[in-house]
């Protein structure tokens, strides 16, 4: 072990090696600040200037042509937009804010980021270091808050630690797990000097993120998979992160086994492959629930056994062998006790794993699962794909319709509650990172800013934002963002005057009683008008195919006001306490 | 089943690490009831020694928590046999105890105790050992007449070879590859 020296301490990683002479310049911090994100190869940031922050922003007035910033009209706004951005490209991507509000209204994105595992590096300004903690103007403890939210977080109060810190910051965003990072800069250390130069991190002594999987774990897994008589599999966010999309397919196809998707892992394979049987968890496909408790072996890929896709862990895959494939060792055992752990990287665990495995085919066991579709068709998605008996348009209807229309190729994002499940279930996810949603945090406003992120991201690509009249409220005013920079963000608005997942829940679990779940709404189509955003309505299921055709069709952001069904459910429904094998279709 | 865990942790020396691991302790409604931090042998990390009553299955998900921590190099646990460990705990008592014989002299000498620093109101007692040994020189100074009484976090070294060193040596294999 190499001893440090105590400067190094604030970095405690190595940096790549280099035999050239170190050649610095003397610049300000903030300066600093602007080339360091410049030299990890970030070209848009995400958000609001203050105070505490206002040297960094004078920086980047400089660097314009090299770093983009795009103003959020709120920071949570600015933070779902980078989270966004970071899901369709799977790097990382930045957003910065100043102290004290500034940087607490990002606190639900780096929540949101962490349980997501979304790669980010957040920078907040602060008070001079000279004035920490007298409860100076705008002054929060940044670091404490965020503490248990952010995969590290770390304060600058001197100018020369800018390089290290945030090629540290960097490095840890997106290496094994990805997650959000938080670096805290004081105004002197933005407005002091340093010798910069700038070397990208290649390790850091106390994190060892690129675990390779070993040998004699693969040998049981594969031993376990080639006799198994039922396998299933479990797809989760794990395997787009490592992009394994491609060795996982040919994984699946030689030996056969049929996947389900968590609500992250939608897009891994394309729904209409032979091996996918549907979504996982509390609001997923009735097959794959039901199969995961009949199963001899399960591999959960990338996944964390969250407790909306197991329901009571008690009643959960107690018949099988569980091979569980994760780079987090913290997930491991967590909730799910796995019998063949493999701590690694999706796309290495399945490169070895792939010459381990023969060729099988498991067609009856397949067959079941068919068989379960078929119920779900009958029982549940018939009728949602239709309108109401009283002529409403229903949200499954909706989707399905976009779903035609896009061929299954847009991004999908999304915010939380009925018409998240919805869009989860009815839209066919043809293409990988298409799935833009906030899944472990669940939060409610996440959709548009988030859609706006990933169509800046990646233009070229259609982008559905769906959206329910209770979230799409929380950050309307993210109107202005895709307005302001004509950004072609699709917004489907599905109205049914209520929170309707809460609604949901009162009248399954608490009689009907409708405590504060009903919404006097304002006029959406107006209020879009007033931003600048061509918006529409519609309300009759006749007319529906016609009016996504024209949002489709519009050049620039366009809100689709769509009336649906006020006291729709989503089913199937696993009730929270229960089983999966007690998932209720009606 | 609950029981007593020694959990040692090696880490960066880094302001706010002990908030970090702390919080994974506080999250779960543990309640820590010692913490020492030091430095190890190895300079320029530290070492935290947390002691909790936890089931096994927590105590394994304490540790992968704190070791998910980037600063934190490794993390042990231990059941007590498995370390040989002690506590520190100081006695004030008045100077007056003393002059009424030798009452207090045994006691202190039966107990294994030293004292550290007489005064001429008071006296500071030392007595180092496990909690039960601390615990009863306390409650026998009580019945004489006691002041104050404090007592440190626990400290402990495994029994087994430092698998510290074993760790860094398959981690410097790995950076190597």
């Amino acid at each position: 072990m190499k001893v440090q020296h105590k400067a190094d301490i604030a970095k405690n990683g190595q940096a790549a090696k280099s035999d050239k002479p170190l050649k610095t310049e003397r610049i300000k911090g903030a300066e600093a600040v602007v080339k360091c994100l410049i030299a990890e190869g970030i070209k848009t940031i995400y958000g609001y200037p203050g105070g505490a922050i206002m040297p960094t922003y004078d920086a980047m007035y400089h660097y314009q042509d090299e770093l983009q910033h795009i103003l959020a009209r709120h920071e949570q706004g600015a933070i779902h937009a980078a989270e966004g951005h970071a899901r369709v490209t799977r790097e990382t991507a930045a957003c910065i804010a100043t102290s004290g509000p500034g940087a607490l209204n990002l606190a639900t994105g780096i929540a949101d980021a962490y349980l997501d595992s979304v790669p980010l590096v957040c920078i907040t300004g602060q008070v001079f270091s000279g004035v920490l903690g007298t409860d100076a103007f705008q002054e929060t403890d940044v670091i404490g808050c965020t503490m248990s939210i952010t995969k590290w977080n770390y304060q600058i109060t001197k100018p020369e630690e800018i390089p290290s810190v945030f090629a540290k910051a960097f490095y840890i965003a997106n290496t094994g797990r990805p997650g959000p990072v938080v670096i805290d800069i004081t105004k002197d250390a933005q407005n002091g000097l340093l010798d910069f130069h700038y070397e990208k991190m290649t390790n850091i002594r106390t994190y060892h993120p690129r675990l390779k999987a070993k040998k004699s774990a693969l040998e049981k897994a594969a031993e376990l998979i080639n006799k198994a008589k039922k396998p299933f599999i479990l797809a989760g966010h794990g395997i787009q992160i490592a992009r394994a999309e491609k060795v996982f397919t040919a994984f699946i196809e030689k030996t056969g086994i049929p996947i389900g998707c968590t609500i992250h892992g939608l897009g891994t394979i394309p729904n209409d492959h032979k091996l996918h049987t549907g979504m996982l968890g509390m609001h997923g496909n009735y097959g794959p629930n039901i199969k995961t408790n009949e199963c001899d072996v399960l591999i959960a890929i990338g996944m964390r056994f969250d407790d909306r896709v197991t329901g009571n862990l008690e009643k959960y895959a107690k018949q099988a062998t569980v091979i569980h494939i994760e780079i987090d060792p913290s997930e491991v055992n967590k909730n799910v006790f796995a019998h063949v752990p493999i701590i690694a990287d999706a796309k290495d665990a399945l490169t070895q794993l792939l010459p381990m495995v023969k060729k099988r085919k498991h067609t009856k066991w397949l067959a079941e699962f068919r068989a379960a579709d078929k119920i779900e068709y009958e029982k549940v998605i018939k009728r949602d794909c239709g309108p109401s008996p009283e002529g409403e348009i229903r949200m499954g209807q909706v989707m399905k319709e976009v779903s035609d229309q896009t061929k299954g190729q847009a991004i999908v994002a999304t915010d939380v509650g009925q018409h998240q499940m919805i869009a989860a279930r009815y839209y066919k996810y043809n293409t990988t990172n298409s799935w833009v949603s906030s899944g472990g945090a669940g939060t409610m406003g996440y959709g548009l800013p988030a859609a706006f992120g990933a169509k800046f991201a990646d233009p070229k690509r259609e982008v559905i934002c769906v959206c329910g009249d209770g979230g799409f409220q929380m950050t309307i005013q993210e109107l202005g963002l895709c307005a302001q920079w004509n950004v072609g963000v699709k917004i489907l608005l599905l109205d049914n005057n209520f929170l309707g997942m809460v609604r949901q829940w009162q009248q399954l679990f608490f009689d009907r009683r409708y405590s504060s779940v009903e919404l006097v709404n304002p006029n959406f189509v107006m209020i879009a008008e007033g931003f600048g955003v061509k918006a529409k309505e519609v309300s009759d299921p006749k007319k529906l195919k016609q009016a996504i055709k024209e949002m489709l069709a519009h050049d620039g952001p366009y809100l689709l006001h769509v009336r649906v069904e006020k006291e729709e459910n989503v089913f199937p429904m696993v009730p929270s306490g229960a089983g999966i094998g007690d998932i209720r279709l009606e | 089943m609950q029981k007593e865990y020694t959990i040692s942790v090696f880490s960066e020396d880094m302001v706010g690490l002990l908030s970090r691991i702390v919080t994974v302790f506080t999250r779960r409604h543990i309640n820590i009831e010692s913490l020492v931090t030091s430095e190890s042998s190895m300079k320029g990390i530290y070492r935290f020694i947390v002691v909790v009553t936890v089931n096994e299955a927590m105590v394994e998900h304490l540790v992968k928590q704190i070791e998910k921590q980037v600063d934190v190099l490794k993390a042990f646990h231990y059941e007590n046999d498995e370390i040989v460990y002690q506590e520190v705990a100081l006695y004030k008592v008045p100077t007056a105890i003393f002059l009424k014989g030798n009452h207090v002299e045994t006691v202190v000498r039966a107990h294994n105790a030293r004292i550290l620093d007489i005064e001429e109101d008071y006296i500071v007692i030392e007595k180092t050992g496990h909690k039960s040994q601390t615990e009863a020189l306390l409650r026998e100074l009580e019945q004489i007449g006691i002041y104050e009484f404090t007592r440190s976090g626990r400290v402990a070294i495994s029994k087994h070879h430092e698998p510290l060193n074993q760790y860094l040596k398959e981690v410097e294999a790995e950076v190597a590859q």
